[in-house]
């Protein structure tokens, strides 16, 4: 039976539903550049135009990430962030902000060390809303996306280019909050993949599921983002922000570009 | 735990042995994954592949390998009669190569005209850059910088055969590092590319299918054993790094109960200083490349880094199987130091002739320090799995001598 936890992820896409317009997704990775300077980075996001937040849960082997997000994994673990680092993030971002989603994304080693209950029970209590844990595909639900659910939680999967008519249904089967359609057939922050063949891709997808469409990998510009505004329901940012929390003020660096990106993700015509 | 019939029916269908193995892995490789299990599964039933592979296993490999009596070690130690299997004297100097002719075979009935592969010591690379050279499919070795330095005759023996070797500078430069990258590249190339793993570890079913293509080892060793002493051997020593050429060996052996299983890892500076390679001995279960096994890492579970002599045992994860068999108790895992591996490459060499490498020479450390135990009719078979040309460099180093 399909089960479809209601968070603030689904309030959040019907909210934009009802504007006429899709969101935009900001990833950060939490701790990065340093536990205080990524705090004020994530309670600035949704004032900077970020509709859903994506938290990077820094991990020491990011497969299916490039350069920008493995460095910004190494300067935040190398600074101390911790999974229950994360945790304490997601809860002082919920002390001022109780309507943005929050969507923790990672790889599954650190969860399953911390341990899958008490880290679903402390993730819900800090205020997360989903996951996205990129080495756990439907194969391996049992691990942790029907406990997620269980937990009343989504668990957020990804459909990428490979993912073929045969597979769709498997991989939306238990999805929930939004389907993420990974727009290259890659690794983050490499090559961008052409409007039409989102559109195409996206058109492909909605009719397997009734999820809003997330699309991700190679957005970088206001310009980019805003054509796959006009595709799908929400473009996934990742990592162009990322990339400006190594230098000199990432506070108002990652939220500028934030804010044009959402510029670009407003004035987009559906 | 309970215990299986048999322990030689892994994995489940899903990829698992007990809780380890799986198929952790992105959602863009999924489908490859499935594609190639079906390939790999096709190809054990059809004869002409078995017999296109058992031909270059014979003509081009140098198959079989032979089993041999180590008879001035086994009159130093004074105990159990020591047998090495010579997978050695394969071309390309290492066990390493049984599996890559089986893969690139698979990977030509695939279609791919691509192929990569990670390397720790170099053998897998050096394996793997030979098999694309004999089919002329472009290859490229991802390998880490520290790892470089210290293989350099390796690194020059790949790109003399027309491979691409890409040194890989992230984390600590060695092999976790080199396979991270060859995932990131296989992502990216996923229609044309095959990767071919060099050990039974990653996601499934490379396990079980690397696992395959070495049993070889072991099957050899059961017929040659029963030719040379009419009876099955009582112990049986391999290192383990990943693990392909210990689970090629045992494998066969699984369901003798009488035959004891000795898993050797890097023990590196030693257990308790924390720099060691021994997932087995002093890690636990997690979750890496693509498979749930014993990993060294934090207790936030970020992976830490293994330290050992041998580059191709300096990996912080092992093979699930191994896992499984390690929680079943089947094969009993123990570790080597640094220090009691280069006293066995040395005493190897001064009384069989055969410098062995240092992975091996984990093997026959363990040998030497069971051997004495053990009654004289006691048969051991050491895997003496590569040789130890490319080491010479580390261990003049250590002698203070500049080659």
């Amino acid at each position: 039976m399909r089960r479809r936890p209601e968070t603030r992820i689904g309030r959040r896409f019907a909210a934009l539903g009802d504007e006429g317009r899709a969101g935009l997704v900001a990833f950060v990775t939490a701790g990065d550049p340093d536990p205080e300077t990524s705090r004020r980075i994530l309670r600035g996001l949704p004032a900077a135009g970020a509709d859903l937040i994506e938290l990077g849960m820094p991990f020491s082997d990011p497969m299916a990430d490039g350069p920008a997000i493995q460095a910004s994994s190494q300067r935040a673990l190398k600074a101390g962030m911790t999974l229950t680092g994360v945790l304490s993030l997601v809860r002082d971002f919920r002390t001022d902000d109780d309507a943005t989603p929050i969507i923790l994304m990672g790889y599954y080693n650190p969860i399953y060390v911390y341990g899958v209950d008490r880290f679903l029970a402390d993730a819900k209590a800090a205020g997360v809303d989903g996951f996205i844990v990129v080495d756990l595909p439907p194969e391996e639900e049992a691990d942790f996306c029907l406990p997620c659910l269980d937990a009343g939680l989504n668990f957020i999967y990804l459909a990428t280019p490979t993912t073929d008519e045969a597979r769709l249904p498997r991989v939306v089967e238990n999805a929930s909050g939004f389907l993420y359609y990974v727009s290259i057939a890659g690794i983050t922050g490499t090559g961008s993949a052409t409007a039409d063949a989102v559109a195409a891709a996206v058109s492909r997808l909605r009719a397997r599921t009734d999820l809003p469409i997330g699309v991700g990998f190679g957005i970088k510009t206001p310009d980019q983002a805003a054509a796959i505004a006009r595709v799908a329901d929400a473009a996934v940012v990742g990592s162009a922000l990322v990339a400006l929390a190594a230098g000199d003020d990432p506070v108002n660096a990652v939220l500028g570009r934030t804010r044009d990106l959402a510029a670009g993700v407003r004035g987009a015509r559906r | 735990m309970e215990i299986p019939n048999s322990f030689r029916n892994g994995p489940y269908p899903d990829g698992h042995f007990g809780i380890h193995g799986g198929r952790y892995v992105a959602e863009t490789l999924m489908p490859l994954i499935l594609e190639l299990e079906k390939a790999w599964k096709e190809s054990k039933t059809d004869p002409a592949f078995r017999a296109e592979l058992d031909g270059h296993l014979k003509h081009y490999v140098g198959r079989p390998s032979p089993l041999y009596f180590a008879r001035r070690l086994t009159a130093r130690l004074g105990g159990a009669k020591v047998y090495f299997k010579r997978e050695d004297l394969n071309h390309t100097g290492a066990h390493k190569v049984n599996s890559c002719m089986g893969q690139i075979l698979l990977a030509r009935r695939m279609g791919k005209t691509r192929i990569i592969a990670e390397t720790g010591a170099g053998m897998h690379g050096v394996a793997t850059a030979t098999v694309c050279a004999l089919f002329d499919l472009p290859c490229t070795v991802y390998m880490g910088c520290k790892d470089i330095e210290r293989q350099s005759a390796n690194v020059y023996r790949m790109k003399m055969m027309g491979a691409e070797v890409r040194p890989v500078t992230a984390g600590a430069g060695t092999l976790k590092d080199a396979m991270n990258e060859a995932i990131r590249d296989w992502v990216a190339n996923v229609g044309t590319t095959y990767y071919l793993i060099g050990t039974v570890a990653g996601m499934h079913p490379f396990p079980a299918m690397v696992r395959d293509f070495q049993c070889v080892i072991g099957e050899e060793t059961r017929a040659q054993i029963l030719d040379l002493e009419g009876r099955l051997p009582d112990s049986l020593v391999a290192c383990i790094g990943g693990g392909s050429n210990a689970m090629g060996l045992f494998h066969p052996f699984l369901d003798d109960p009488s035959v004891r299983i000795y898993g050797v890892e890097a023990a590196g500076h030693g257990i308790d200083s924390g720099r060691h390679a021994a997932s087995l001995t002093g890690g636990r279960p997690g979750v890496l490349h693509g498979n749930r096994t014993y990993l060294l890492m934090d207790d936030d579970g970020q992976i830490e880094e293994a330290h050992s002599i041998s580059a191709g045992l300096d990996y912080p994860g092992v093979g699930p199987e191994h896992a499984w068999l390690h929680e079943l108790g089947r094969v009993d895992y123990v570790a080597i130091t640094d220090d009691e591996a280069l006293d066995a490459f040395r005493l190897c060499s001064r009384l069989e002739g055969i410098i062995p490498a240092l992975e091996s020479a984990h093997a026959v450390a363990h040998a030497i320090r069971l051997a004495p135990t053990l009654p004289a009719d006691h048969l051991m078979v050491v895997n003496l799995s590569g040789r130890g040309d490319k080491d010479l460099d580390t261990v003049a180093a250590i002698d203070g001598v500049s080659l």
